[in-house]
């Protein structure tokens, strides 16, 4: 015995953590409603807060809790409790508490608004162990509600952040780039910076996602919010050339062509995620039928050691896909995966224009590619890739 | 200001914190607010902290599980009542663990 420490601390989510083997599920990803407050014309998920077809089906309180307790014998650390707005459902305090009671980290996503003194009391008492998310659309009323398509919704929003530093609960903001606060990025960082309670800088969602429930009326509304490559690139500049040193780094981490390799986006330790009704898929974005398990029929443990492994190892088949991305060296840049693939196209395996043409003018700002080049033709795309920060 | 770690006391975990066991790792989650400053990251016990907490019943005072542990380990004479303590006073500080309360046997 020497006399050490005893305690090792770890970055959550690190695998450092595991000597031995890791667990059968790290994270699991649960929706709690499609439903939300808001009406955002760029949300890929929302239903009316009133729908109550989608009320009427959600998974009830006692099962969530069941779930929860399952992923934690799985030894999952962390559970994201998401919607449409989770905190919607009346039994919300009471499905968080019980992952907290489980020793598992909450990560929430919300908008905020419906944050009670009592909700802020009770996530400052019993602290989620991560920043609460919060979605923030815009620097104004009309900008915000202009976004969010709901009146009233800007002063709700802050009105939830200002409950939440008061009682010191910390958070961060994640700011969306529509049409209506495209304007705002710099104004709505420096609002932020002076927010107490805020952990991090504010995150943005730029490259819009159609709506996952293949929704063809919405994607349309969505398809024409989504900004130009173009401007992609202009705006990721803003600060400097960080990102665009960032991407060289991206690419240059693995820039093999993944030939018929189709789930490349997943992430070493396993995760999951559970729509609002009990559907498990592995992310809440993939929700092509082959895809998809039902909880109903069977048990969390089965789906995270068979289901999803199973699924792993699945190829891809489609002509484009296998001449393109199959051959491409911008994947570590790009957003092309079997969920955005299914959102767009209805299939797994289908190269989606808009992320294509922002990976390609990312690479042409990095040097990594002549503009007007497609990146699956060149021959030596694994070298370039590897020629990482201009070297 | 948190209590001196006693060796006529017994230890148990306190109830602001989840205790887990995942794969072979005791894994401590804070549930209130204060219990260190653990956002963003873990705790986890190594084997020689482990040995000690799983001895962490509330019933045995601290001096017989040194006793204990001074068998196991081949360490100068001293060095382990040191360690442990110095341990346990660093949960302790954390509000990790807490002194059983006799009178409310
Ligand atoms: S707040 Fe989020 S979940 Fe609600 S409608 Fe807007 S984007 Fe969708
Ligand atoms: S840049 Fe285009 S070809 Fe390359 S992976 Fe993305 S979608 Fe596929």
């Amino acid at each position: 015995m020497t006399a050490k420490s005893y305690v090792r601390k770890v970055r959550s989510g690190e695998d450092r953590l595991w000597r031995a083997s890791a667990p059968a599920l790290a994270r699991l990803d649960v929706e709690l409603t499609e439903r939300c407050n808001f009406a955002c014309r760029h949300c890929s998920v929302g239903l009316p807060a009133g729908d109550r077809a989608a009320r009427a089906r959600e998974w009830p309180a006692a099962r969530w809790k069941a779930l929860l307790s399952e992923a934690a014998d799985l030894g999952c650390l962390v559970v994201r409790l998401t919607g449409g707005e989770p905190a919607l459902r009346d039994d919300f305090e009471d499905i968080y508490v019980h992952a907290r009671r489980l020793g598992l980290r909450v990560m929430l996503f919300t908008n905020a608004a419906l944050v009670t003194p009592g909700l802020a009391r009770l996530l400052a008492d019993v602290p989620p162990l991560e920043a609460v998310e919060v979605s923030v659309y815009g620097l104004t009323p009309e900008s915000s509600e202009a976004a969010t398509g709901t009146p009233g919704s800007f002063a709700a929003t802050r009105r939830g952040l200002s409950l939440l530093g008061e009682r010191g609960v910390s958070f961060v903001v994640k700011g969306a780039v529509l049409p209506p606060t495209r304007g705002e990025m710099d104004g709505l960082e420096a609002w932020a910076a002076g927010l107490p309670g805020l952990a991090g800088p504010v995150s943005w969602v730029t490259l819009l996602d159609l709506h996952s429930r293949r929704d063809a009326a919405r994607s349309a509304v969505i398809a024409g919010l989504r900004m130009e490559a173009g401007e992609f690139v202009r705006l990721a500049r803003r600060g400097g050339e960080a990102a665009v040193d960032e991407w060289r780094e991206f690419c240059g981490r693995d820039g093999r062509p993944r030939g018929d390799r189709l789930f490349s986006c997943l992430p070493a330790a396993a995760s999951a995620a559970v729509d609002a009704y009990g559907r498990l898929q592995y992310c809440l974005g993939l929700r092509h039928p082959d895809t998809v398990y039902d909880l109903a029929a069977g048990s969390l443990r089965e789906a995270v050691t068979d289901f999803l492994p199973r699924l792993r190892e699945r190829r891809a088949a489609g002509p484009a896909y296998l001449e393109r991305c199959g051959r491409c060296f911008l994947k570590g840049l790009c957003q092309q995966c079997p969920a955005k693939s299914w959102a767009e196209h209805g299939t797994l395996d289908t190269p989606v224009e808009y992320f294509c043409d922002v990976a390609h003018a990312q690479a042409v700002a990095a040097g990594l590619l002549e503009r007007g080049k497609k990146a699956w033709t060149v021959s030596d795309g694994a070298a370039r890739a590897a020629r990482r920060n201009g070297a | 200001m948190t209590e001196k770690i006693d060796l006529n006391k017994a230890y148990l975990p306190s109830e602001e914190v989840v205790v887990r066991e995942i794969e072979g790792e005791i894994v401590i989650v804070p549930l209130t607010s204060g219990i260190g400053d653990l956002e963003d990251e873990l705790l986890t016990l190594n084997e020689t902290g482990r040995d000690i907490w799983s001895r962490l019943d509330g019933a045995r005072p601290l001096a017989e599980i040194v006793r204990d542990l001074e068998a196991g380990y081949d360490a100068a004479d001293g060095l382990v009542r040191e360690d442990v303590v110095g341990f346990l006073q660093e949960l302790c500080d954390r509000r990790m663990i807490v002194a059983k309360d006799r009178d409310k046997d």
